[in-house]
Protein backbone atom coordinates (compact mmCIF):
# COMPACT_ATOMS: atom_id res chain seq x y z
CA UNK A 1 0.00 0.00 0.00
CA UNK A 2 1.44 3.48 -0.60
CA UNK A 3 2.12 6.38 1.86
CA UNK A 4 -0.71 8.01 -0.26
CA UNK A 5 -3.00 5.50 -0.01
CA UNK A 6 -2.50 4.90 3.63
CA UNK A 7 -3.01 9.07 4.15
CA UNK A 8 -6.08 8.76 2.16
CA UNK A 9 -7.83 5.59 4.03
CA UNK A 10 -6.77 8.05 7.37
CA UNK A 11 -8.86 10.95 5.97
CA UNK A 12 -11.89 8.26 4.83
CA UNK A 13 -12.03 7.47 8.16
CA UNK A 14 -13.10 11.22 9.33
CA UNK A 15 -16.52 10.80 8.22
CA UNK A 16 -17.42 7.54 10.08
CA UNK A 17 -15.77 9.19 13.24
CA UNK A 18 -17.68 12.42 13.06
CA UNK A 19 -21.15 11.01 11.14
CA UNK A 20 -21.58 7.52 12.98
CA UNK A 21 -19.30 6.94 16.27
CA UNK A 22 -19.74 10.58 17.90
CA UNK A 23 -23.34 10.52 17.39
CA UNK A 24 -23.73 9.71 20.95
CA UNK A 25 -21.96 12.62 22.00
CA UNK A 26 -24.01 15.69 20.32
CA UNK A 27 -27.46 13.93 20.39
CA UNK A 28 -28.63 17.51 21.76
CA UNK A 29 -30.44 20.66 21.56
CA UNK A 30 -28.15 23.31 22.78
CA UNK A 31 -26.33 25.46 21.76
CA UNK A 32 -28.64 26.89 18.83
CA UNK A 33 -26.19 27.21 15.99
CA UNK A 34 -26.94 29.63 13.00
CA UNK A 35 -30.33 29.08 13.74
CA UNK A 36 -30.04 25.39 13.83
CA UNK A 37 -30.17 22.42 16.87
CA UNK A 38 -26.57 21.19 17.62
CA UNK A 39 -27.22 17.78 16.28
CA UNK A 40 -28.53 19.15 13.28
CA UNK A 41 -25.81 21.76 12.91
CA UNK A 42 -23.43 19.03 13.84
CA UNK A 43 -24.38 16.93 10.96
CA UNK A 44 -24.78 19.57 8.22
CA UNK A 45 -21.26 20.63 9.29
CA UNK A 46 -19.53 16.96 8.74
CA UNK A 47 -21.46 16.58 5.51
CA UNK A 48 -20.31 19.63 3.93
CA UNK A 49 -16.58 18.79 4.96
CA UNK A 50 -16.66 15.55 3.19
CA UNK A 51 -16.00 16.89 0.07
CA UNK A 52 -13.12 19.31 1.03
CA UNK A 53 -11.74 15.80 3.21
CA UNK A 54 -11.86 13.35 -0.02
CA UNK A 55 -10.46 16.69 -2.48
CA UNK A 56 -7.56 16.12 0.11
CA UNK A 57 -7.27 12.59 -0.03
CA UNK A 58 -7.18 12.82 -4.13
CA UNK A 59 -4.47 15.64 -3.56
CA UNK A 60 -2.60 13.06 -1.44
CA UNK A 61 -2.88 9.70 -3.46
CA UNK A 62 -1.61 11.99 -6.74
CA UNK A 63 1.23 13.70 -4.36
CA UNK A 64 2.48 10.19 -2.75
CA UNK A 65 1.15 7.32 -5.18
CA UNK A 66 3.55 6.55 -8.34
CA UNK A 67 1.56 7.43 -11.39
CA UNK A 68 0.85 4.01 -12.88
CA UNK A 69 -1.41 3.16 -9.79
CA UNK A 70 -3.56 5.67 -11.01
CA UNK A 71 -5.84 5.85 -14.08
CA UNK B 1 -58.08 21.00 -17.95
CA UNK B 2 -56.55 22.59 -15.73
CA UNK B 3 -52.67 24.52 -15.70
CA UNK B 4 -51.25 22.03 -13.01
CA UNK B 5 -52.27 19.01 -15.39
CA UNK B 6 -51.28 20.71 -18.54
CA UNK B 7 -47.59 21.49 -16.74
CA UNK B 8 -47.33 17.74 -15.53
CA UNK B 9 -48.56 15.80 -18.73
CA UNK B 10 -46.39 18.52 -21.23
CA UNK B 11 -43.51 17.84 -18.61
CA UNK B 12 -43.54 13.80 -18.57
CA UNK B 13 -44.27 13.46 -22.18
CA UNK B 14 -41.05 15.95 -23.07
CA UNK B 15 -38.94 14.04 -20.80
CA UNK B 16 -39.78 10.49 -22.38
CA UNK B 17 -39.00 12.21 -25.83
CA UNK B 18 -36.11 13.88 -24.62
CA UNK B 19 -35.43 10.17 -23.64
CA UNK B 20 -35.53 8.58 -26.69
CA UNK B 21 -33.76 11.07 -28.77
CA UNK B 22 -31.23 10.77 -26.96
CA UNK B 23 -30.25 7.24 -28.73
CA UNK B 24 -30.24 8.11 -31.99
CA UNK B 25 -27.55 7.32 -34.03
CA UNK B 26 -26.45 4.71 -31.05
CA UNK B 27 -26.00 1.02 -32.22
CA UNK B 28 -27.89 -0.74 -29.70
CA UNK B 29 -25.72 -3.17 -28.27
CA UNK B 30 -25.01 -4.57 -24.59
CA UNK B 31 -22.46 -2.77 -24.07
CA UNK B 32 -23.69 0.67 -25.20
CA UNK B 33 -27.69 -0.73 -23.79
CA UNK B 34 -26.43 -1.33 -20.02
CA UNK B 35 -22.78 0.84 -19.76
CA UNK B 36 -23.22 3.45 -21.94
CA UNK B 37 -20.27 1.96 -23.62
CA UNK B 38 -18.19 3.42 -20.73
CA UNK B 39 -18.03 6.84 -21.97
CA UNK B 40 -19.34 9.36 -19.78
CA UNK B 41 -17.82 11.56 -17.81
CA UNK B 42 -17.52 13.24 -15.12
CA UNK B 43 -20.82 15.76 -15.71
CA UNK B 44 -23.19 12.78 -16.49
CA UNK B 45 -21.70 10.75 -14.18
CA UNK B 46 -22.71 12.81 -11.37
CA UNK B 47 -26.22 13.44 -12.99
CA UNK B 48 -26.72 9.77 -12.99
CA UNK B 49 -25.79 8.82 -10.09
CA UNK B 50 -28.05 11.72 -8.96
CA UNK B 51 -30.74 10.74 -10.26
CA UNK B 52 -30.49 7.25 -8.30
CA UNK B 53 -30.37 9.01 -4.97
CA UNK B 54 -33.07 11.77 -5.34
CA UNK B 55 -36.29 9.12 -5.68
CA UNK B 56 -39.74 10.01 -4.77
CA UNK B 57 -38.82 8.65 -1.51
CA UNK B 58 -36.34 11.49 -0.57
CA UNK B 59 -38.83 13.68 -1.69
CA UNK B 60 -41.51 12.18 0.01
CA UNK B 61 -40.08 9.87 2.59
CA UNK B 62 -37.72 12.74 4.20
CA UNK B 63 -40.54 15.46 4.94
CA UNK B 64 -42.64 12.61 5.84
CA UNK B 65 -40.25 10.95 8.90
CA UNK B 66 -38.98 14.29 9.69
CA UNK B 67 -43.03 15.11 10.08
CA UNK B 68 -43.78 11.90 11.71
CA UNK B 69 -40.82 11.17 13.39
CA UNK B 70 -38.43 14.16 14.10
CA UNK B 71 -34.63 13.21 14.37
CA UNK B 72 -34.69 9.78 13.19
CA UNK B 73 -34.67 11.54 9.74
CA UNK B 74 -31.72 13.06 9.70
CA UNK B 75 -29.66 9.90 8.58
CA UNK B 76 -30.88 10.28 5.24
CA UNK B 77 -28.60 13.65 5.22
CA UNK B 78 -25.93 11.34 6.68
CA UNK B 79 -25.76 7.67 5.13
CA UNK B 80 -25.17 9.76 1.26
CA UNK B 81 -21.38 11.32 2.47
CA UNK B 82 -20.28 7.68 4.19
CA UNK B 83 -21.48 5.92 0.92
CA UNK B 84 -19.73 8.00 -1.00
CA UNK B 85 -16.63 7.98 0.93
CA UNK B 86 -16.78 4.35 0.77
CA UNK B 87 -16.92 4.49 -2.97
CA UNK B 88 -13.64 6.60 -3.22
CA UNK B 89 -11.87 4.06 -2.21
CA UNK B 90 -13.55 0.45 -3.47
CA UNK B 91 -15.36 2.14 -7.01
CA UNK B 92 -11.96 2.46 -8.57
CA UNK B 93 -10.58 -0.63 -8.46
CA UNK B 94 -14.03 -2.34 -9.38
CA UNK B 95 -13.87 0.13 -12.66
CA UNK B 96 -10.50 -1.09 -13.68
CA UNK B 97 -11.65 -4.86 -13.07
CA UNK B 98 -14.76 -4.08 -15.42
CA UNK B 99 -12.76 -2.37 -17.69
CA UNK B 100 -10.15 -5.08 -17.90
CA UNK B 101 -13.02 -8.54 -18.40
CA UNK B 102 -15.51 -6.44 -20.13
CA UNK B 103 -17.85 -6.47 -16.87
CA UNK B 104 -21.94 -5.22 -17.66
CA UNK B 105 -23.57 -6.48 -14.30
CA UNK B 106 -22.47 -7.26 -10.51
CA UNK B 107 -23.06 -10.78 -10.91
CA UNK B 108 -20.71 -10.54 -13.64
CA UNK B 109 -18.27 -9.50 -11.06
CA UNK B 110 -18.93 -12.06 -8.86
CA UNK B 111 -18.70 -14.58 -11.93
CA UNK B 112 -15.44 -13.70 -12.61
CA UNK B 113 -13.34 -13.14 -9.20
CA UNK B 114 -15.19 -16.35 -7.78
CA UNK B 115 -14.91 -18.21 -10.77
CA UNK B 116 -18.76 -19.74 -10.39
CA UNK B 117 -21.72 -19.32 -12.37
CA UNK B 118 -23.76 -20.71 -9.11
CA UNK B 119 -22.78 -17.47 -7.69
CA UNK B 120 -23.72 -15.54 -10.22
CA UNK B 121 -27.01 -16.76 -10.71
CA UNK B 122 -27.53 -15.95 -6.98
CA UNK B 123 -26.73 -13.04 -6.82
CA UNK B 124 -28.65 -11.92 -9.80
CA UNK B 125 -31.81 -13.24 -8.25
CA UNK B 126 -31.26 -11.25 -4.69
CA UNK B 127 -30.62 -8.17 -6.75
CA UNK B 128 -33.81 -8.85 -8.48
CA UNK B 129 -35.88 -9.91 -5.32
CA UNK B 130 -34.71 -6.49 -4.09
CA UNK B 131 -35.33 -4.20 -6.58
CA UNK B 132 -38.66 -4.97 -7.57
CA UNK B 133 -39.97 -3.62 -4.29
CA UNK B 134 -37.94 -0.25 -5.21
CA UNK B 135 -39.77 0.07 -8.64
CA UNK B 136 -42.91 -0.01 -7.05
CA UNK B 137 -42.82 2.22 -4.21
CA UNK B 138 -41.52 4.31 -6.83
CA UNK B 139 -44.49 4.11 -9.03
CA UNK B 140 -46.69 4.19 -6.14
CA UNK B 141 -45.41 7.64 -5.38
CA UNK B 142 -45.51 8.55 -8.34
CA UNK B 143 -49.69 8.15 -8.82
CA UNK B 144 -50.23 9.84 -5.48
CA UNK B 145 -48.20 12.89 -6.13
CA UNK B 146 -50.15 13.65 -9.56
CA UNK B 147 -53.35 12.84 -8.14
CA UNK B 148 -52.62 15.36 -5.15
CA UNK B 149 -50.98 18.18 -7.42
CA UNK B 150 -53.73 17.57 -10.17
CA UNK B 151 -56.01 18.07 -7.04
CA UNK B 152 -57.93 14.94 -7.12
CA UNK B 153 -58.95 15.23 -11.42
CA UNK B 154 -56.09 12.31 -11.97
CA UNK B 155 -57.06 9.22 -10.86
CA UNK B 156 -53.25 7.57 -9.77
CA UNK B 157 -53.88 4.65 -11.58
CA UNK B 158 -53.98 6.32 -14.86
CA UNK B 159 -50.91 8.29 -13.87
CA UNK B 160 -48.93 4.98 -13.20
CA UNK B 161 -50.31 4.24 -16.57
CA UNK B 162 -49.40 6.56 -18.98
CA UNK B 163 -45.73 7.32 -17.29
CA UNK B 164 -45.25 3.26 -17.20
CA UNK B 165 -46.12 3.92 -20.63
CA UNK B 166 -43.11 6.89 -21.37
CA UNK B 167 -40.35 5.03 -18.91
CA UNK B 168 -40.66 1.65 -20.88
CA UNK B 169 -40.31 4.17 -24.05
CA UNK B 170 -37.11 5.48 -23.42
CA UNK B 171 -35.62 2.55 -21.32
CA UNK B 172 -36.03 0.15 -24.56
CA UNK B 173 -35.04 2.60 -26.63
CA UNK B 174 -31.90 4.39 -25.44
CA UNK B 175 -30.61 2.21 -22.25
CA UNK B 176 -29.04 3.95 -20.21
CA UNK B 177 -27.92 7.37 -22.47
CA UNK B 178 -32.16 7.85 -22.44
CA UNK B 179 -32.15 7.59 -18.43
CA UNK B 180 -29.25 10.33 -18.25
CA UNK B 181 -30.83 12.66 -20.48
CA UNK B 182 -34.02 12.73 -18.90
CA UNK B 183 -31.93 12.72 -15.58
CA UNK B 184 -30.84 16.28 -16.71
CA UNK B 185 -34.73 17.17 -16.60
CA UNK B 186 -35.35 15.89 -13.00
CA UNK B 187 -32.04 17.25 -11.42
CA UNK B 188 -33.03 20.42 -12.68
CA UNK B 189 -36.79 20.29 -11.83
CA UNK B 190 -36.29 18.93 -8.42
CA UNK B 191 -33.60 20.88 -7.67
CA UNK B 192 -35.69 24.22 -8.13
CA UNK B 193 -38.63 23.03 -6.22
CA UNK B 194 -36.75 21.75 -3.23
CA UNK B 195 -35.03 25.36 -2.66
CA UNK B 196 -38.50 27.28 -3.68
CA UNK B 197 -40.64 25.35 -1.34
CA UNK B 198 -37.96 24.62 1.55
CA UNK B 199 -36.74 28.22 1.46
CA UNK B 200 -40.19 29.67 1.43
CA UNK B 201 -42.54 27.58 3.66
CA UNK B 202 -40.42 28.47 6.51
CA UNK B 203 -40.06 32.10 5.56
CA UNK B 204 -43.80 32.69 4.79
CA UNK B 205 -45.01 30.86 7.86
CA UNK B 206 -42.33 32.12 10.30
CA UNK B 207 -40.53 34.60 9.23
CA UNK B 208 -36.90 32.42 8.50
CA UNK B 209 -35.83 28.41 9.37
CA UNK B 210 -33.92 29.92 12.55
CA UNK B 211 -37.27 31.24 13.90
CA UNK B 212 -38.80 27.81 12.89
CA UNK B 213 -36.70 26.11 14.68
CA UNK B 214 -37.45 28.37 17.92
CA UNK B 215 -40.88 27.70 17.65
CA UNK B 216 -39.83 23.87 17.26
CA UNK B 217 -37.69 23.71 20.05
CA UNK B 218 -40.50 25.53 22.41
CA UNK B 219 -42.74 22.89 21.17
CA UNK B 220 -41.62 19.84 20.28
CA UNK B 221 -38.08 19.44 21.78
CA UNK B 222 -37.44 15.82 21.47
CA UNK B 223 -38.33 15.81 17.89
CA UNK B 224 -34.84 17.39 17.41
CA UNK B 225 -32.84 14.83 19.59
CA UNK B 226 -32.71 11.03 18.89
CA UNK B 227 -34.73 8.85 19.13
CA UNK B 228 -37.53 11.20 17.91
CA UNK B 229 -41.06 10.72 18.59
CA UNK B 230 -40.25 6.84 18.15
CA UNK B 231 -38.58 4.94 20.97
CA UNK B 232 -37.51 1.92 18.68
CA UNK B 233 -35.05 4.26 16.59
CA UNK B 234 -32.41 5.32 19.25
CA UNK B 235 -29.05 6.34 18.60
CA UNK B 236 -27.77 2.76 18.31
CA UNK B 237 -30.39 2.08 15.44
CA UNK B 238 -29.26 4.95 13.67
CA UNK B 239 -25.42 4.19 13.88
CA UNK B 240 -26.48 0.43 13.01
CA UNK B 241 -28.24 1.61 10.12
CA UNK B 242 -25.99 4.43 8.78
CA UNK B 243 -23.33 1.90 8.94
CA UNK B 244 -25.36 -0.44 6.72
CA UNK B 245 -26.48 2.06 4.46
CA UNK B 246 -23.10 3.78 4.05
CA UNK B 247 -21.31 0.51 3.08
CA UNK B 248 -24.49 -1.32 0.97
CA UNK B 249 -25.23 1.49 -1.06
CA UNK B 250 -22.84 0.87 -4.05
CA UNK B 251 -24.13 -2.43 -3.72
CA UNK B 252 -27.50 -2.27 -5.47
CA UNK B 253 -26.84 -3.85 -8.91
CA UNK B 254 -28.26 -0.62 -10.21
CA UNK B 255 -25.51 1.91 -8.41
CA UNK B 256 -23.04 -0.83 -9.02
CA UNK B 257 -22.96 -0.85 -12.77
CA UNK B 258 -23.02 3.00 -12.55
CA UNK B 259 -19.45 2.57 -11.90
CA UNK B 260 -18.84 0.60 -15.07
CA UNK B 261 -20.52 3.77 -17.15
CA UNK B 262 -17.47 5.68 -16.25
CA UNK B 263 -14.75 6.75 -19.04
CA UNK B 264 -11.87 5.96 -16.54
CA UNK B 265 -11.02 5.71 -12.79
CA UNK B 266 -10.19 8.73 -12.06
CA UNK B 267 -13.47 10.44 -13.16
CA UNK B 268 -15.12 7.91 -10.28
CA UNK B 269 -12.86 8.82 -7.66
CA UNK B 270 -13.55 12.72 -8.74
CA UNK B 271 -16.87 12.06 -8.47
CA UNK B 272 -17.06 10.68 -4.97
CA UNK B 273 -15.55 14.04 -3.72
CA UNK B 274 -18.18 16.40 -5.47
CA UNK B 275 -21.22 14.01 -4.25
CA UNK B 276 -21.80 14.52 -0.92
CA UNK B 277 -22.94 18.34 -2.15
CA UNK B 278 -25.61 16.49 -3.34
CA UNK B 279 -26.74 15.72 -0.02
CA UNK B 280 -27.25 19.58 1.05
CA UNK B 281 -31.05 19.88 -0.63
CA UNK B 282 -31.62 17.22 1.72
CA UNK B 283 -31.81 19.62 4.69
CA UNK B 284 -34.34 22.28 2.52
CA UNK B 285 -36.49 18.98 2.49
CA UNK B 286 -36.55 18.51 6.31
CA UNK B 287 -37.18 22.37 7.02
CA UNK B 288 -40.42 21.79 4.67
CA UNK B 289 -41.38 18.49 7.22
CA UNK B 290 -40.52 20.37 10.26
CA UNK B 291 -42.66 23.34 9.33
CA UNK B 292 -45.87 21.42 8.24
CA UNK B 293 -45.54 19.32 12.14
CA UNK B 294 -46.29 22.92 13.62
CA UNK B 295 -48.18 24.40 10.65
CA UNK B 296 -50.51 21.07 9.60
CA UNK B 297 -50.23 18.76 12.20
CA UNK B 298 -52.45 15.57 12.59
CA UNK B 299 -52.10 14.56 9.18
CA UNK B 300 -52.87 10.76 8.81
CA UNK B 301 -49.83 9.89 6.50
CA UNK B 302 -46.64 11.87 7.59
CA UNK B 303 -45.30 11.93 3.63
CA UNK B 304 -48.34 13.27 2.27
CA UNK B 305 -46.78 16.53 4.48
CA UNK B 306 -45.01 17.91 1.61
CA UNK B 307 -47.78 17.45 -0.84
CA UNK B 308 -50.29 18.93 1.77
CA UNK B 309 -48.20 21.98 2.82
CA UNK B 310 -47.31 22.84 -0.50
CA UNK B 311 -51.25 22.75 -1.90
CA UNK B 312 -51.76 24.81 1.20
CA UNK B 313 -49.19 27.24 0.61
CA UNK B 314 -48.78 28.05 -3.02
CA UNK B 315 -51.24 28.68 -6.41
CA UNK B 316 -52.53 25.61 -8.12
CA UNK B 317 -49.67 26.23 -11.23
CA UNK B 318 -46.95 25.64 -8.71
CA UNK B 319 -48.56 22.72 -7.37
CA UNK B 320 -48.42 21.54 -11.55
CA UNK B 321 -44.54 22.53 -11.15
CA UNK B 322 -44.23 20.57 -8.06
CA UNK B 323 -46.33 17.15 -9.31
CA UNK B 324 -44.20 17.40 -12.73
CA UNK B 325 -40.68 17.66 -10.53
CA UNK B 326 -42.01 14.65 -8.69
CA UNK B 327 -43.09 12.55 -11.38
CA UNK B 328 -39.97 12.63 -13.38
CA UNK B 329 -38.08 12.16 -10.09
CA UNK B 330 -39.98 8.66 -9.95
CA UNK B 331 -39.59 7.51 -13.54
CA UNK B 332 -35.72 8.21 -13.43
CA UNK B 333 -34.78 5.66 -10.57
CA UNK B 334 -37.64 3.28 -12.41
CA UNK B 335 -35.51 3.66 -15.36
CA UNK B 336 -32.42 2.79 -13.63
CA UNK B 337 -33.91 -0.24 -11.21
CA UNK B 338 -36.23 -1.51 -14.35
CA UNK B 339 -33.05 -0.91 -16.54
CA UNK B 340 -30.71 -3.49 -14.51
CA UNK B 341 -32.95 -5.75 -12.85
CA UNK B 342 -33.77 -6.37 -16.69
CA UNK B 343 -30.29 -6.74 -17.51
CA UNK B 344 -29.59 -9.05 -14.18
CA UNK B 345 -32.29 -11.35 -15.31
CA UNK B 346 -31.41 -11.59 -19.11
CA UNK B 347 -27.47 -11.91 -18.57
CA UNK B 348 -27.16 -13.22 -15.11
CA UNK B 349 -30.25 -15.67 -14.61
CA UNK B 350 -31.26 -16.94 -18.23
CA UNK B 351 -27.60 -16.74 -20.27
CA UNK B 352 -25.61 -17.72 -17.29
CA UNK B 353 -27.59 -20.49 -15.42
CA UNK B 354 -29.06 -22.09 -18.59
CA UNK B 355 -28.45 -21.07 -21.81
CA UNK B 356 -24.48 -20.29 -21.63
CA UNK B 357 -23.46 -20.11 -25.76
CA UNK B 358 -26.67 -17.91 -26.11
CA UNK B 359 -25.47 -14.99 -28.67
CA UNK B 360 -25.01 -11.32 -27.33
CA UNK B 361 -27.31 -9.79 -29.60
CA UNK B 362 -29.74 -12.30 -28.26
CA UNK B 363 -29.22 -11.25 -24.50
CA UNK B 364 -29.85 -8.01 -25.67
CA UNK B 365 -33.34 -8.48 -27.29
CA UNK B 366 -34.11 -10.78 -23.87
CA UNK B 367 -33.28 -7.68 -21.85
CA UNK B 368 -35.55 -5.16 -23.72
CA UNK B 369 -38.52 -8.10 -22.92
CA UNK B 370 -37.87 -8.41 -19.98
CA UNK B 371 -37.63 -4.51 -19.32
CA UNK B 372 -41.53 -4.97 -20.18
CA UNK B 373 -42.12 -8.30 -18.26
CA UNK B 374 -40.76 -6.64 -15.00
CA UNK B 375 -42.32 -2.93 -15.64
CA UNK B 376 -45.87 -4.46 -15.53
CA UNK B 377 -45.18 -7.15 -12.87
CA UNK B 378 -44.79 -3.58 -10.81
CA UNK B 379 -47.60 -2.15 -12.39
CA UNK B 380 -49.38 -5.11 -10.92
CA UNK B 381 -48.25 -5.01 -7.67
CA UNK B 382 -48.36 -1.26 -7.52
CA UNK B 383 -52.08 -1.19 -8.44
CA UNK B 384 -53.63 -4.31 -7.13
CA UNK B 385 -51.59 -4.90 -4.22
CA UNK B 386 -50.24 -2.02 -2.80
CA UNK B 387 -49.04 -2.98 0.35
CA UNK B 388 -48.33 -6.59 -0.33
CA UNK B 389 -44.21 -5.84 -1.08
CA UNK B 390 -43.77 -3.71 2.27
CA UNK B 391 -41.72 -6.50 4.44
CA UNK B 392 -39.52 -6.93 1.10
CA UNK B 393 -38.84 -3.43 0.80
CA UNK B 394 -37.42 -3.47 4.56
CA UNK B 395 -35.38 -6.44 2.93
CA UNK B 396 -34.13 -3.91 0.20
CA UNK B 397 -31.23 -2.41 1.94
CA UNK B 398 -30.42 -4.88 4.37
CA UNK B 399 -30.07 -7.60 1.55
CA UNK B 400 -27.86 -6.00 -0.92
CA UNK B 401 -25.61 -4.87 1.58
CA UNK B 402 -25.21 -8.37 2.44
CA UNK B 403 -22.96 -8.11 -1.38
CA UNK B 404 -20.64 -5.71 0.28
CA UNK B 405 -17.84 -8.33 2.17
CA UNK B 406 -17.78 -10.84 -1.17
CA UNK B 407 -17.31 -7.53 -3.50
CA UNK B 408 -14.62 -5.48 -1.44
CA UNK B 409 -12.75 -8.75 0.20
CA UNK B 410 -12.69 -10.18 -3.59
CA UNK B 411 -11.14 -6.75 -4.64
CA UNK B 412 -8.56 -6.42 -2.17
CA UNK B 413 -7.79 -9.55 -0.30
CA UNK B 414 -6.60 -12.74 -2.21
CA UNK B 415 -7.28 -15.12 -0.09
CA UNK B 416 -11.42 -14.89 -0.16
CA UNK B 417 -12.73 -18.10 -1.69
CA UNK B 418 -15.71 -18.89 -3.03
CA UNK B 419 -17.11 -21.21 -0.84
CA UNK B 420 -16.72 -18.70 1.78
CA UNK B 421 -18.56 -15.89 0.00
CA UNK B 422 -21.19 -18.30 -0.08
CA UNK B 423 -21.94 -19.37 3.05
CA UNK B 424 -21.17 -15.76 4.52
CA UNK B 425 -24.22 -14.58 1.86
CA UNK B 426 -26.49 -17.40 2.93
CA UNK B 427 -25.64 -16.92 6.81
CA UNK B 428 -26.51 -12.92 6.44
CA UNK B 429 -29.50 -12.83 4.15
CA UNK B 430 -31.26 -15.97 6.67
CA UNK B 431 -30.21 -13.84 9.37
CA UNK B 432 -32.05 -10.38 8.14
CA UNK B 433 -34.72 -12.59 6.80
CA UNK B 434 -35.62 -14.29 9.65
CA UNK B 435 -34.98 -11.01 11.54
CA UNK B 436 -37.40 -9.42 9.95
CA UNK B 437 -40.06 -12.07 9.68
CA UNK B 438 -40.27 -12.70 13.54
CA UNK B 439 -40.49 -8.78 13.96
CA UNK B 440 -37.17 -8.44 15.70
CA UNK B 441 -36.13 -5.75 13.78
CA UNK B 442 -34.77 -3.63 15.32
CA UNK B 443 -32.80 -6.64 17.14
CA UNK B 444 -31.32 -5.30 20.51
CA UNK B 445 -31.79 -1.84 19.29
CA UNK B 446 -29.46 -2.71 16.38
CA UNK B 447 -31.05 -2.52 12.67
CA UNK B 448 -31.26 -5.92 10.83
CA UNK B 449 -29.09 -5.86 8.42
CA UNK B 450 -25.84 -4.45 10.48
CA UNK B 451 -26.37 -8.09 12.39
CA UNK B 452 -26.72 -9.85 9.19
CA UNK B 453 -24.02 -8.03 7.71
CA UNK B 454 -21.73 -8.64 10.88
CA UNK B 455 -23.01 -12.78 11.05
CA UNK B 456 -21.96 -12.49 6.67
CA UNK B 457 -18.40 -11.09 7.14
CA UNK B 458 -16.91 -13.13 9.68
CA UNK B 459 -18.64 -16.45 8.24
CA UNK B 460 -16.88 -15.18 5.02
CA UNK B 461 -13.25 -14.80 6.71
CA UNK B 462 -13.53 -17.64 8.82
CA UNK B 463 -14.68 -20.30 5.85
CA UNK B 464 -12.30 -18.77 3.48
CA UNK B 465 -8.93 -19.07 5.76
CA UNK B 466 -10.46 -23.15 5.99
CA UNK B 467 -10.25 -23.82 2.25
CA UNK B 468 -8.73 -23.82 -0.47
CA UNK B 469 -8.19 -19.65 -2.63
CA UNK B 470 -10.38 -19.68 -5.57
CA UNK B 471 -8.91 -16.93 -7.53
CA UNK B 472 -10.45 -18.29 -11.41
CA UNK B 473 -11.05 -15.03 -12.41
CA UNK B 474 -8.72 -12.12 -11.85
CA UNK B 475 -5.22 -11.87 -12.09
Amino acid sequence: MGKGTKLALILGAIPFITLVFALPLVNRIEPVILGLPFLLFWILSWVILTPLILFLAYRLEKKFNPPEEED
Amino acid sequence: MNAALIIIFATIILSAFLGIYAGRRVKMNLENWTVGGRKFGIIIIWLLMAGEIYTTFTFLGASGWAYSKGAPTFYILIYGALAYTVSFFVLPALWKVGKRYGLHTQPDFFIKRYDSRYLGVFVALIGVVCIIPYLQLQLKGLGLIVQVASNGAVHPQIAIGISFVLTCAFVYTSGIKGTAWVAVVKDILMILAVFIVGIGVPYIYFGGFGKMFKTLIEQKPDYLVFPGAVPEMDVLWIMSTLLVMGFGFYMWPHVFGSAFSARSARIIKRNAVIMPFYQIPILLIFMVGFTALLVIPGLEDGDMAFLALVNKTYPSWFMGFVGAAGAVTAMVPSAILVLFASTLLAKNVCQTGFRPRMSEEKVMTLSRFMVLVIMTFALIFAIFLPNELVPLLIFGYNGVSQFFPGVVLGLFWKRVARTGVFCGLIAGVTVVLILILSKNDPFLGMNAGFVGLAVNSVITVLVSLKTKPSNGGIK
